[in-house]
């Protein structure tokens, strides 16, 4: 217990982007989600919103571009200016959201990547070369995992999950989903620590690569399962001694300004129009006709 | 003021593995007193303080707060009277911002949201932690996580604190400010603790725990100074009241 606390508070330099730089590489891109919440601190108009509001707009952004067909390409294109405004708005780093991105790709990746093989139907002609089924559908999956993605991350960075999870409470959400976030996101961090601790641990007395086998792992698994429950019963302990009783009550007042409202009315009508008119087609057809 | 008695009686409780961590504990607080516990590793400590605010409930004997036993029916009431701080700070800040968990407590007791805001902000004014209140716990330091913790437990205004090990793992300087906080509150204070410095400068009353059992209760100055007694509990002189190295050296 001593040396965990003494270790905190050496551990926990001024921002989570230091400490994700002065450790590994699974436990700095889990602990980089301090820096996600750092980015909702800032005081700009995106952070001023209400999370309600964000929510709710970042759903209809969600819906709207999953509900196009699956070979659509140049519908999905005008999206792009809800990410790319927000990011410029909340004053976001678009480098480290795009690193972010990244790191789910490969997800999206081998979900579309089957779809040229199977679909070989050709679809489009560029010139001599033939762009089968499967490869426009491919396209469109990749650009739509990057709206979805980028849309969900601008959500966390510019309101955090607190405010979130704060939200989707006061939308209806079920409680014990919205409590479990909160658990989850407030432990994660202790939890880190706590593997971190383990591993610094056994590498400390491992040699030549002796100890550092699957059997010890499992062991470490198994106490890390242990510890974990060991601090659960604490936890509830804490709770039943500040009167808990089944339910947690938020005390943060929410109020709907003109801003909110604008907000989520404007992106919703823009979401709206760009899913039943195809702009870049409209442009391209008037374009046409202005030229003959 | 009988409603601030704390009150043990022929205390025993075993763990499921059959350990038996509490035999026979028996004592009488009053109000206001500053009361250390003081005892080995394993000597029952924390098992006592579970019990004071009914986390866990008495196999045998019995435990009284202002007047009234510990059971299922008058639990409630007892953890509003009885505040516990915690000795890992991170199992007692489990909400996402300061100020949620410090008015976690108050919320549960159903209080309007204006008092609870009063509440809230006064006790983290009173442990100097008005500053942090937006912040999420797990980026705090561990003084301040400490000082957040004693306010969220402040903010349910209890007549009784109870804290197991508060000045672990702190730095001297924020142990002294913790300390000098812990003196000016007028609660009844109960305080598990192998820091026997603090236990001078701050209880008047220590009770020494051995193998679940009292091996002494008394004024603090008169059992601190008990060098045979302290040495059968695994415990020894507080260092203030030991002679200072470098003179004795002189002289020897």
């Amino acid at each position: 217990m001593d040396a965990k606390l003494s270790l905190a508070s050496k551990a926990f330099p001024s921002t989570a982007w230091e400490r994700g730089v002065s450790l590994g590489n699974i436990e700095s891109s889990l602990l980089n989600i301090g820096y996600l919440e750092t980015l909702s601190y800032q005081q700009t108009p995106l952070q001023r919103l209400d999370p309600r509001v964000k929510l709710l707009t970042t759903l209809v952004f969600i819906t709207a571009v999953v509900s196009f067909g699956k070979y659509e390409i140049t519908g999905l294109i005008p999206f792009f200016i809800y990410p790319v405004a927000l990011v410029a708005v909340g004053n976001l780093p678009p480098g480290y959201l795009a690193r972010k991105i990244l790191l789910a790709a490969p997800f999206a990746f081998f979900i579309g990547i089957f779809n040229p093989l199977l679909d070989r139907t050709i679809l489009v002609h560029l010139g001599p070369v033939g762009i089968s089924g499967g490869w426009v559908s491919f396209a469109s999956i990749m650009i739509r995992f990057f709206l979805t993605v980028s849309a969900a991350l601008i959500l966390i960075a510019g309101t955090g999950l607190p405010a979130v999870c704060l939200a989707l409470d006061k939308l209806g959400a079920p409680r014990i989903f919205v409590m479990q976030l909160l658990f989850v996101y407030r432990y994660i961090f202790v939890l880190t620590d706590e593997a971190l601790r383990l591993v610094r641990a056994r590498a400390l007395r491992s040699f030549q690569g002796r100890g550092l086998g699957l059997k010890v792992f499992s062991f470490m698994i198994g106490q890390l399962l242990l510890r974990t429950l060991d601090r659960a019963r604490r936890i509830h302990q804490a709770m039943l001694s500040r009167g808990f009783a089944g339910r947690i009550h938020l005390l943060r007042p929410l109020r709907l300004r003109g801003p909110d409202v604008a907000f989520l009315l404007g992106w919703s009508i823009l979401f709206a129009l760009l899913r039943w008119y195809n702009i870049p087609h409209l442009l391209g057809s008037w374009a046409g006709e202005w030229i003959r | 003021m009988s409603h601030h008695l704390v009150e043990v009686k022929d205390l025993q409780y075993a763990y499921p593995d059959g350990t038996a961590a509490l035999q026979g504990v028996s004592f009488l607080l009053t109000h206001g007193e500053a009361v250390a516990i003081i005892g080995a590793n394993g000597a029952g400590k924390s098992t006592l303080l579970l019990h004071l605010n009914g986390c866990l409930l008495p196999q045998a004997g019995e435990v009284r707060i202002g007047g009234l036993p510990l059971n299922k029916k008058t639990l409630s009431h007892v953890r509003r009277t009885v505040g516990m701080v915690f000795q890992d700070p991170d199992d007692q800040l489990f909400m996402p911002i300061v100020y949620d968990d410090v008015a976690f407590g108050p919320l549960n007791l159903g209080l309007p949201p204006t008092e609870v805001d009063h509440l809230v902000l006064d006790s983290l004014a009173t442990v100097g932690a008005s500053h942090l209140q937006d912040r999420p716990p797990y980026r705090l330091s561990g003084g301040e996580k400490r000082a957040v913790a004693i306010a969220a437990v402040l903010a349910m205004t209890p007549d009784i604190l109870v804290m197991d090990e508060p000045t672990s793992a702190l730095d001297p300087k924020t142990r002294r400010q913790l300390i000098e906080l812990l003196k000016t509150f007028k609660h009844t204070r109960i305080i598990a603790t192998h820091d026997l410095d603090l236990v001078l400068d701050l209880c008047s009353r220590t009770i020494i725990l051995r193998d679940g059992q009292v091996a002494a209760d008394g004024p603090t100055l008169d059992i601190l100074q008990n060098e045979e007694l302290l040495a059968s509990s695994n415990l020894e002189k507080p260092l203030c009241l030991q002679g200072c190295p470098v003179c004795r050296g002189k002289s020897g």
